[in-house]
């Protein structure tokens, strides 16, 4: 067992007195590791069980599985019946939900500080009593269409993007939806929830993290007393995938009932893997702020407001996750251009980047931005929790968030150049185009991108 | 600061001693009148080193007409887009320098701007001198709001397109009739396109006014630097006289049923008709009703009805927007073309049930346990403390809005629930609109909600 503690001290120079969060943490004898931040600012608490199972562990032709297993989570354990998870939280006056990603699953709870309990004794219950019925799991399936329908088949950008996912990456599972394909869900049965529930819901698989206004001892006996009987597992091997390195720019087109077309350019990046020693990844951090940072950063400033080439525009990159990293531009035409257009220009932007480097005042900029964001990010309790949960379950840990922040501090001008210049570049390069088509499915007469008159 | 201040603090109920096991402090509130005339809100909280404060005035879509709807919207857009001092791109860069985060909103009632920024001394002042120049200075230049409409014209002819917000506007249509509230908040194609910088500067003048806006402040400052900071950011505000009264929203309107075709795989389903306002006295009994009805997550009736027992939806819910006029009771579900008449059937069955029987004293024990229970959670941080500064000023609230929220729920009856749900719902007299209708006629592109 361990039991220590570190102390995230921001070091942020604007601010008159030094901002403090305190992360707690142990590990139980089953392997579940308990991470607490306390915070009293007000009497509330969250409780996160964070699995490290996402739909990057899913097998073709099963993909959407854990998040189907995430809404069985709520239909029911030996002990406590269908719906009865929610009831009960809900009368203790609490707020709860789970989510699923590429890399993980996790479930929350929002309660008064007096709850916590409760909380754990109904989460510890479902990690190894959940009863997955066939009569359940009919319904629920149906549910979880219903939702792929909503969020990705009749939203057009979702569907760019998820189509985008499935050419950008060759082999690795995350061209797979992490709401999966639909003839996976229809295929999909209550055998293959059971097997996924199985295989990687044990505590030596999850994190529980605890954020509020507690005291992390008392967490830690709370914890031992609900989670500390539950067995350890032995867990699956994991597969490892070499994503094939991309040979030439891949190009799809998407068509979808949509007004504007839109362009996503994304290209493969590295992540964060060991956060003392790499710095591609927090110069691309920096990058992507220096773009679209804010109002004024280049994207906005030099496409939307002044060559006036498209209506909108974006930049983002996430340097933390268990796979394969994109760093993504994304950008809608103006009327009158077309996405050739505004994809020169984006390459133009680039280009420029890349022979000219960042100024020191953009530099000084995004990491002005990047320290007040540490600070605000204390006004949310969840957020923090979150954080925590999701350092944990991509296998950096919690302790390498003050790493990280002053690797990031520490980025040069010359080093956000060096980064765009080695991943930013065509054979890295996969585009998408939203092509719009018109409702009743007829061709368009209307003089498109001419002026519109009525 | 000023003569004609007055302030009056609310005392919490940890100050007054009574602390129980789920007692909640809630936010010690001072409130004023700046001698620019603005209502200020402050809770001070030095806990974290940041300050979050809002200007509000009642500027939104409801001030606009048909032929100049997305007026408001453009007004509030372009604040930041240029001042008497400072260009669009001096706005954002300076506030990007000191960490500053400016943000807004806006809704039919109320235009805002907000401001979250680090509290030391340089950045704060350096980002409330920013903010007092974009609330009171803008200069609304032709340039900026030729490219401005160019770009709202096609965000609204690419929600013209999309089932969700082609059912919102024929929903409010249909709801609203001829009140302003059934204007889109951002406007239309036709009416946008037709915006001048002078409709921009005319609207501000009178609308943006000292004596009507509302100045929230939260956070990391004293009050004597909040009495400044409210006083900095509306003292230059324009003096209007302007009418601000809205006309009365027609409560009874005709049933309607409005089908919609569009190529989605979903039917998106809305149904409501004219509810509360925030001054109703039925505000709480309606409050408590409708978490049991569809607003309390995966335990209300429709909920249970349609997704746990059937799977007919992801998601279905209900909500009464309470507004300075009664605005909508919504209820909304997307679920599968084929099936759309009888997920439907089932929601209305659901609610004439609920209207006609009410609650069961089981179903509002729950209701009270969670709403009651889950208070802490309202106010657990400063953003959210921020907001309901802003709407206890902007409504007219009591000040001891917060301190009384819990006692009120509490009173709220079964019989209340049922009265109140009868009085206000009639089931004869709501607007339903589906869009992406299984056996709706094919429309034109673009134009499927004519």
């Amino acid at each position: 067992m361990r039991n220590y503690l570190h102390c995230l001290t921001l070091i942020v120079t604007v601010s008159l007195q030094p901002v403090q969060a305190e992360v707690f943490e142990h590990t139980l004898a089953n392997g579940l590791k308990v991470v607490v931040q306390e915070d009293h600012r007000a009497p509330v608490l969250v409780q996160q069980v964070w699995y490290k199972a996402g739909s990057m562990d899913e097998i073709t032709g099963k993909t959407g599985v854990a998040h189907v297993l995430e809404h069985m989570m709520f239909k029911g354990t030996k002990t406590v019946p269908a719906g009865e998870f929610s009831r009960r939280i809900a009368a203790a006056g609490g707020r709860e939900n789970a989510f699923t990603s590429y890399d993980y699953t996790a479930y929350f709870q929002q309660l008064h500080k007096s709850q916590l309990p409760l909380a754990m004794k109904l989460e510890s219950d479902r990690m190894h009593n959940l009863n997955l019925s066939a009569g359940e799991f009919s319904k629920e399936i149906k549910v979880v269409m219903e939702e792929r329908r909503m969020r990705t088949d009749d939203d057009p950008h979702a569907l760019l993007q998820e189509r985008m996912m499935s050419v950008a990456y060759q082999e690795h599972p995350y061209r797979h939806p992490v709401i999966g394909w639909m003839s996976d869900l229809e295929s999909l049965t209550v055998a293959d929830a059971r097997a996924w529930y199985r295989q990687w819901y044990a505590p030596n698989n999850a994190t529980l993290v605890v954020a509020g206004d507690v005291k992390a001892a008392d967490v830690f006996k709370l914890a031992e007393r609900y989670y500390g009987a539950i067995p350890r597992q032995i867990l699956p091997q994991r597969r490892h995938y070499d994503e094939p390195v991309q040979i030439g720019i891949k190009r799809l087109l998407v068509k979808a009932p949509a007004e504007l077309p839109q362009l996503l350019m994304s290209f493969h990046s590295p992540v964060v893997q060991h956060p003392a020693q790499d710095w591609q990844p927090y110069a691309l951090e920096i990058l992507a702020g220096v773009l679209d940072g804010s109002e004024s950063a280049r994207l906005n400033k030099h496409l939307v407001r002044e060559q006036q080439v498209a209506s909108a525009v974006g930049a983002g990159y996430d340097s933390v996750s268990r796979g394969p990293g994109l760093f993504m531009l994304e950008a809608t035409p103006s009327d009158g251009k077309t996405v050739q257009d505004v994809e020169t220009a984006l390459r133009q932007e680039i280009a420029t980047l890349i022979k000219d480097g960042v100024s020191e005042a953009e530099l000084a900029r995004v990491k002005a931005q990047v320290m007040a964001g540490e600070v605000y990010k204390l006004d949310s309790v969840f957020y923090q929790a979150m954080q925590i949960g999701q350092m944990e379950s991509i296998g950096l840990g919690s302790g390498a968030l003050p790493v990280m922040l002053k690797k990031l501090q520490a980025v040069t001008a010359e080093q956000v150049r060096e980064a765009a210049a080695a991943f930013l570049k065509e054979d890295n390069l996969t585009v998408a185009v939203l092509d719009p088509q018109p409702l009743d499915g007829k061709k368009k007469t209307v003089n498109e991108g001419g002026q519109h008159v009525r | 600061m000023s003569a004609n201040k007055t302030i009056i603090s609310v005392l919490s109920a940890l100050a007054l001693g009574f602390v129980s096991a789920t007692a909640c402090a809630t936010p010690h509130i001072k409130h004023w009148i700046s001698a620019s005339g603005a209502k200020v809100l402050f809770v001070e909280d030095h806990n974290i080193p940041m300050l979050d404060v809002a200007v509000s005035v009642p500027a939104g879509s409801s001030f606009d007409t048909a032929s100049k709807s997305g007026l408001a919207s453009m007004t509030h857009h372009l604040l930041d887009l240029g001042t008497a001092q400072l260009s669009e791109d001096d706005i954002s860069r300076g506030l990007a320098d000191t960490g500053a985060q400016l943000g807004g909103s806006f809704d039919q009632d109320r235009a805002s701007v907000s401001l979250r920024t680090l509290s030391s001394e340089v950045e704060r002042s350096k980002a409330l001198a920013i903010m007092a120049q974009v609330v009171q200075q803008p200069v609304f230049s032709d340039a900026v709001l030729a490219r401005e409409k160019a770009r709202v014209v096609a965000a609204l002819k690419e929600a013209e397109t999309q089932p969700a917000s082609i059912a919102d506007k024929a929903f409010q249509k249909a709801v609203f009739g001829a009140h302003p509230y059934a204007l889109q908040t951002s406007g239309e194609v036709a009416t946008v396109e037709q915006i001048t910088v002078q409709d921009l500067k005319d609207f501000y003048a009178a609308h943006y006014a000292a004596s009507r806006a509302v100045v929230a402040i939260m956070g990391d400052v004293s009050q004597a630097q909040a009495e400044a900071m409210a006083e900095q950011l509306t003292a230059a505000l324009p003096v209007s006289s302007a009418q601000t009264e809205l006309p009365a929203v027609v409560m009874r309107i005709p049933e309607s049923e409005q089908r919609i075709a569009h190529p989605a795989t979903q039917s998106h389903i809305l149904l409501g008709a004219p509810g509360i306002s925030r001054s109703d006295p039925d505000y709480f009994p309606l409050y408590v009703g409708n978490y049991i009805l569809g607003g309390g997550g995966f335990v209300s009736r429709l909920m249970n009805e349609v997704r746990e027992k059937r799977g007919l939806a992801y998601s279905v819910y209900s909500y009464f927007m309470p507004m300075k006029q009664p605005g909508a009771l919504q209820i909304g579900l997307q679920t599968k073309k084929e099936q759309a008449d009888e997920a439907l059937n089932l929601v209305r069955n659901t609610l004439a049930e609920f209207i006609a029987k009410g609650p069961t004293e089981k179903e509002l024990l729950a209701a009270k346990q969670n709403i009651v229970g889950g208070f802490p959670l309202r106010i657990d941080s400063n953003r959210k403390i921020l907001d309901y500064l802003s709407v206890i000023g902007f409504y007219d609230l009591p000040l001891t809005y917060l301190d009384d929220f819990s006692g009120k729920v509490e009173k709220v009856t079964v019989r209340q629930i049922h009265e109140a749900f009868a009085r206000h719902i009639h089931p004869e007299h709501m607007a339903t609109v589906i869009v992406g209708a299984p056996d709706a006629l094919p429309s034109k592109s673009g134009d499927g909600h004519q």
